[in-house]
């Protein structure tokens, strides 16, 4: 690095283009990485391993084969069962919102693809639509592929990127939770095999629903996975907690968590997984 | 003790307190007076509780006196063999649950302990169950499919217990691990909510053939303290929060959530057990006989039909 040069110090956010911003800063370590080299390395920093949340279309580019990913249903989109509104207007503004800031009609993209040549149906959360939140449109789209997986004998994954159940659409998003278990029971019944990848974060209504019951549980580095909040825990038992609480390595520690994986060996670690589960 | 919005019940009440205690035994026109008194009371309690808000349901919801599942238990089983513990960890007292006849039936009774007084609601963290209780609820509910027998639970949580320990147990995949089983599993489920129906803790046993409510139960994915604390920015927004999240039991069953609603006694259920546990027995008893015909295989696939639906709009 040149010691008499100025060099631009943006932090560029995933999504944005980025055009003059040839720097990024970890969100972590802070340390300066070329926006290049930043991309090469699927958004995972080189220095301290911190792996940057990821939308849906770069998971897919991640995970399978180019050019076999088909999407399913991707006309399902959000409900407003209760016509909520709160402090902020209503719920339709701010979904609409989501739709128009990501081209997303859920929290989910759902669909089929080939990992090293061995067909699977996909289910990728994503955490830039409303957090990631759970809610009826999400849950529908996450039994569907479950079902598309029975009926096609396919393995099945489910990225999980999540805060939770979206308040907004109230006790139908916490109904969300028994339906996307009972499709897993379906294809269980199936003697289908279900891989559970869980990303930052993995909280609430998803862990404490499907995230959490996959033959095989791979976590991404230090992802907070958590069923309550650590603010929350923290006034509940009048104690601090420590820092790597609540972290994928931890819960690895605590017997939750196969497998931590990096990002750039996923794909070849969910290739062996499913051969071992007799995919091909 | 009376509701912040029970007030002019209350003064009537206290009203027939004190003419009792000044006439122990009226006779006369003392009687009509007395009379006359208790049906102001029977009307103001029948006004108020006709138009309860959200807001208000969730107070009578969370009564002090109102029935428990130890209650629940006396007023409609004619025996109770308690099991205890998840064979992993430990017992957990916010979940209890054994062997009970219902009439001539006999079934698997589980529901979350809330505690009546406060040595009692400490021991059992205020019906906040841990991962072993939602395991101890699962090791049951298999021994119940084993036994085919039918399983009631009875619903009753401000929450699955937020702590460290409970976390580190995995709060999680223990509410999730019952979701899944109870989806498949091959013997009748009835949920019932009877008080609180607190968000992942309450659906932890809640995946049922039929979900019932008490007509002042009260079911939501967050409490309206804690929606209004994150949406409103402010935790004394509740009553609009509550209004917002739609979690009464008319709202459920418009929602198609829930099946039926279990009418309580004007007043709420905390002013007559006995009316209580009649209605709840009725349609217990009338659910327990139509699911036992259903064979297995049907019974898990309309199940999960049934909550296939949930969120399925047109």
């Amino acid at each position: 690095m040149g010691w008499f040069t100025k060099t631009k110090k943006t932090a560029a956010k995933p999504d944005s283009p980025a055009k003059e911003e040839i720097w990024i800063q970890c969100p972590s370590c802070k340390a300066h990485i070329y926006k290049e080299e930043w991309d090469k390395n699927l958004k995972v920093c080189d220095r301290c391993h911190f792996h940057e949340r990821l939308n849906w279309q770069e998971r897919v580019n991640l995970l399978l084969d180019e050019n076999t990913f088909d999407e399913l249903n991707p006309k399902i989109s959000w409900n407003d069962p209760l016509k909520f509104s709160d402090s902020k207007g209503p719920y339709a503004e701010k979904a609409a919102e989501n739709c128009e800031k990501t081209g997303m009609k859920e929290s989910v993209v759902t669909g089929s693809g080939k990992i090293k040549g061995i067909k699977v149906a996909l289910a990728i959360m994503d955490f830039r639509f409303m957090g990631g939140s759970l809610a009826s449109g999400t849950g529908e789209k996450i039994l569907l592929a479950a079902m598309y997986a029975v009926k096609h004998k396919l393995p099945y994954i489910i990225v999980s990127a999540s805060g939770g159940a979206r308040m907004h659409e109230g006790i139908v998003s916490l109904m969300q939770m028994p339906k996307t278990c009972a499709a897993l029971a379906q294809l269980r019944e199936a003697n289908l095999p279900y891989i559970s990848i869980m990303t930052d974060p993995t909280t609430g209504g998803v862990s404490a629903s499907y995230a959490m019951v996959g033959d095989i549980h791979i976590a991404e580095p230090r992802a907070l996975i958590g069923f309550a909040g650590r603010r929350v825990i923290e006034e509940t038992i009048k104690q601090k907690l420590p820092e790597d609480f609540q972290t994928a390595e931890y819960l690895v520690d605590h017997g939750f968590v196969d497998m931590i994986v990096h990002r750039k060996d996923m794909k070849e670690m969910l290739y062996k997984i499913l051969k071992y589960a007799g995919c091909r | 003790m009376s509701l912040e919005f029970e007030k002019d019940v209350a003064d009537i009440e206290a009203k027939i307190e004190e003419f009792k205690a000044k006439n122990p035994e009226p006779t006369g026109t003392l009687v009509k007076d007395l009379n006359h008194l208790e049906l102001e009371l029977a009307e103001k309690l029948k006004e108020t509780y006709a138009n309860l808000t959200p807001w208000q349901t969730v107070q009578v919801a969370r009564h002090p006196n109102r029935p428990l599942i130890r209650d629940f238990i006396a007023g409609l089983c004619s025996e109770f063999i308690e099991l205890h513990g998840d064979r992993l960890f430990g017992d957990d007292h916010g979940m209890i649950g054994g062997f009970a006849m219902i009439d001539d039936h006999r079934v698997m009774v589980i529901g979350h302990q809330k505690g009546r007084d406060l040595d009692e609601k400490i021991k059992c963290n205020f019906g906040q169950a841990c991962p072993e209780g939602y395991r101890k609820a699962l090791r049951l509910m298999k021994l119940a499919e084993k036994f085919h027998i039918p399983v009631v639970t009875f619903i009753d949580t401000p929450g699955a217990f937020p702590g460290r320990d409970a976390e580190e147990r995995g709060q999680a995949e223990a509410i999730a691990r019952n979701l899944l089983e109870m989806a498949a599993l091959k013997t009748p489920v009835i949920a019932l909510v009877t008080g609180e129906g607190g968000s992942g803790g309450a659906i932890g046993i809640g995946v049922g053939d039929v979900v019932l409510m008490l007509s002042n139960a009260v079911y939501s994915v967050i409490s309206p303290e804690g929606c209004a604390s994150i949406l409103w920015r402010d935790g004394t927004k509740a009553g609009e929060a509550a209004n917002a999240l739609k979690i009464t039991a008319k709202s459920l069953l418009q929602l198609k959530i829930i099946d039926e609603i279990i009418p309580e006694p004007v007043g709420g259920a905390h002013r007559n057990y006995v009316a209580t546990m009649k209605a709840t027995r009725k349609t217990l008893l009338k659910h327990l006989s139509s699911l036992k015909k259903v064979t297995p295989k049907k019974l898990t696939l309309r199940r999960f039909e049934k909550f296939a639906a949930m969120g399925r709009f047109k």
